[in-house]
């Protein structure tokens, strides 16, 4: 089934926008569930017809509740999963036709910044070979160049000065000292993209934003495209142009995040803002209207639109049975919800 | 119980210190606050500031290494610390005080069923049999959210949001007069956030439970904070009451915090704080912020006195 689902695309480099330096294209990734080794017991719906467009130096969110399938999109776009159907298209060339030396290629494209600096750095590793690494892989033979981009690549994070820093061990860095080598980590080989994966939920209030602003620095000197990835929608309007809302799989709402915050078009949307605190002393004093229920299993999603068990306004004999396609209630805003048809 | 306006629990010069191999942790150093009744008071802290180890310390959960441990924690007028181990365990700890650990899943014992667990205090504390300790929990249940078939689940079978919620029933069955929470939502959704933040805010009214929470996230804070109390490197530098903390902080770094915060409604840019916290290793004379304080002035190499006025109390040369 997955394999003719593959085959019965057409090629999809040819449809991707010309100016798009990332193409996704009606994305599934679905992970099968064995039942004793041999029978199948359904797949895991974990990317469920997902499709958008980057272009170079272009910042977007995706946000998105645990489980919602941010996490299966983002190592899809890594290359770490194979799509079921439909197509990741880099820069024309489609991910899954890529050979293996092509894929190296691709990887030092793609900048990775993890949620956790501690978990993704070697604790055996110094400073310095922690950055020389991806330099050795990559085939930078000259010793005195890769110390050079080492040094430039410190600098841009702004762990200065560099000398202070080469030896160090991960553990000796503070939390924010190992995110910013993290992120230099991710751009030392000259991507065009990264995708950073809550790059500053494990930190301190107090230097999130100095993170956040390093990356958004970074993105806009060397024309970066990124893919931020978050549950916090309080952050993504210092730091993205676009937002998509991600749920059970799907893209419902994508928009410029001015626009989404202003207008959210899509139910789930307002319920994501609406539990959204900012620090008030009034919030002690009324209760927060959440959605009832929780996110549906993807091993089973409910028919029609996915959200429609815990909405409110959900439109009888309509939203339990056709899926919602995406609309367009103002230009380029789109939500995947009946309400805007 | 004591009056309505007078303390439930009060904080006097608590310290804990700990010995390691690199030196002494001035972990807690010498802490100061009240609690009333039916009252939340949040303490707010960046990690490493000694937010967690402070509930160790009013609990009494020690680990091995301790140093010092000293001070007054006073609930309802008697001083805990006289107390000895057996007795505290017998009559304070999760009779009187009970904890919300940091993390539900590992509280939580994977081989029990939920219900047993919430259940094992009233039979451990109070001698109820099975039976009737089940009927207290399955009561409890009820307060938190949780639909009653859910007793006979195991932890690994419910949602984060569910975990802790039973991790909540846990530490009320007993009613105790004080619940201290150690960042009970930092892990979770926002929609499963602000759900538990609601059940919080409704069983202060209804049990009429005081809370201690404590938390690095301002912003969720200020849905249960009556009070807040700010800490760093082993202090507390501030106490305020919700509604002037949360618009005019007064000591610079509750200012400087609240202006890293993002927010959603509201154009201002977020700033962050230079520098790091002195290690508590190694903590500097005076003021402990004033390395990365922007109103620095000669007196902040002397430590601050706790200058208190208005129902405020704030550890800052500015203010005296």
């Amino acid at each position: 089934m997955v394999d003719d689902m593959r085959a019965r695309a057409l090629d999809p480099a040819a449809t991707a926008a010309p100016e798009a330096l990332l193409s996704i294209r009606d994305l599934h990734v679905w992970f099968e569930l064995r039942r004793w080794g041999f029978g199948r017991a359904g797949y895991v719906r974990a990317v469920d017809g997902v499709s958008f467009d980057l272009r170079q130096g272009e910042a977007v969110a995706v946000v998105g509740e645990s489980g919602c399938g941010k996490s299966s999109l983002m190592r899809t776009l890594l290359g770490l999963h194979r799509p079921t159907r439909g197509a990741v298209i880099f820069a024309g060339h489609d991910l899954a036709r890529l050979s293996p030396a092509r894929m190296k290629w691709y990887r030092a494209q793609v900048g990775f910044v993890q949620q956790d600096p501690f978990g993704a750095l070697p604790p055996f590793m110094t400073v310095a070979r922690i950055l020389e690494e991806p330099l050795i892989v990559n085939g930078v033979k000259d010793r005195a160049e890769r110390q050079a981009r080492i040094h430039r690549a410190l600098e841009e994070v702004r762990l200065s000065p560099v000398d202070d820093f080469l030896h160090k061990f991960p553990h000796m860095l503070s939390g924010g000292q190992q995110q910013r080598l993290v992120i230099a980590r991710a751009v030392i080989l000259g991507p065009r993209l990264i995708v950073a994966d809550e790059p500053v939920s494990m930190l301190d209030a107090s230097v999130r934003v100095e993170i956040l602003r390093l990356l958004r620095g970074l993105q806009e000197s060397h024309n970066l495209a990124v893919i931020y990835i978050t549950h916090d929608l309080s952050t993504v309007r210092y730091f993205s142009e676009r937002l998509f809302v991600m749920y059970a799989g799907r893209l419902v709402e994508r928009a410029g995040v001015e626009a989404l915050l202003r207008e959210p078009r899509h139910p789930y949307t307002r319920a994501l803002l609406a539990a959204t605190s900012d620090p008030d002393a009034k919030n002690a004093a009324v209760f927060r209207e959440v959605p009832p229920g929780e996110p549906p299993s993807l091993l089973r999603p409910p028919p029609g639109c996915r959200f429609h068990p815990r909405c409110a306004q959900a439109i009888q004999g309509l939203c339990a049975v056709d899926d919602p396609p995406d609309f367009e209630p103002a230009p380029a805003h789109f939500a995947k919800c009946w309400l805007n048809r | 119980m004591t009056t309505s306006n007078g303390a439930l629990l009060r904080v006097d010069d608590l310290v804990l210190h700990f010995r390691t191999a690199r030196g002494v942790v001035r972990a807690v150093d010498g802490v100061h606050f009240e609690l009333r009744h039916q009252e939340a008071v949040v303490v707010l802290g960046e990690s490493g500031c000694g937010k967690s180890s402070l509930a160790r310390a009013i609990l009494r959960l020690l680990p091995r290494n301790v140093q010092t441990y000293s001070g007054k924690v006073v609930l309802d007028g008697s001083d805990l610390m006289t107390l000895d181990e057996e007795a505290f365990r017998r009559n304070v700890r999760w009779v009187r005080l009970s904890l919300v650990p940091q993390s539900a899943l590992a509280s939580l014992n994977p081989v029990l069923k939920v219900g047993d667990q919430v259940a094992e205090p009233m039979q451990v504390h109070f001698n109820l049999d099975r039976k009737e300790a089940l009927a207290q929990a399955r009561q409890m249940f009820q307060h938190v959210g949780v639909p009653a078939d859910f007793m006979e689940r195991y932890a690994f079978e419910l949602s984060g949001g569910m975990r802790q919620r039973v991790a909540i029933a846990m530490s009320l069955v007993t009613a105790p007069a004080v619940i201290v929470l150690d960042e009970p939502t930092s892990a979770l959704d926002v929609l499963t956030q602000a759900n538990i933040m609601n059940m919080l805010k409704r069983l202060k009214h209804t049990l009429e439970t005081s809370f201690i929470l404590i938390t690095h996230d301002i912003a969720t804070s200020s849905e249960l904070a009556d009070r807040v109390a700010v800490m760093y490197a082993g202090q507390i530098v501030e106490v305020s009451d919700a509604a002037r903390f949360f618009s005019a902080p007064l000591h610079p770094y509750s200012q400087k915090l609240m202006a890293s915060v993002p927010r959603l409604r509201g154009a201002a840019e977020p700033d962050f704080i230079a520098g790091r916290p002195p290690s508590l290793f190694d903590l500097p004379s005076g003021c402990r912020f004033a390395p990365r304080c922007p109103h620095r002035f000669a007196r902040c190499a002397e430590e601050p006195p706790v200058v208190k006025h208005g129902g405020r109390q704030v550890k800052c040369w500015l203010h005296v």
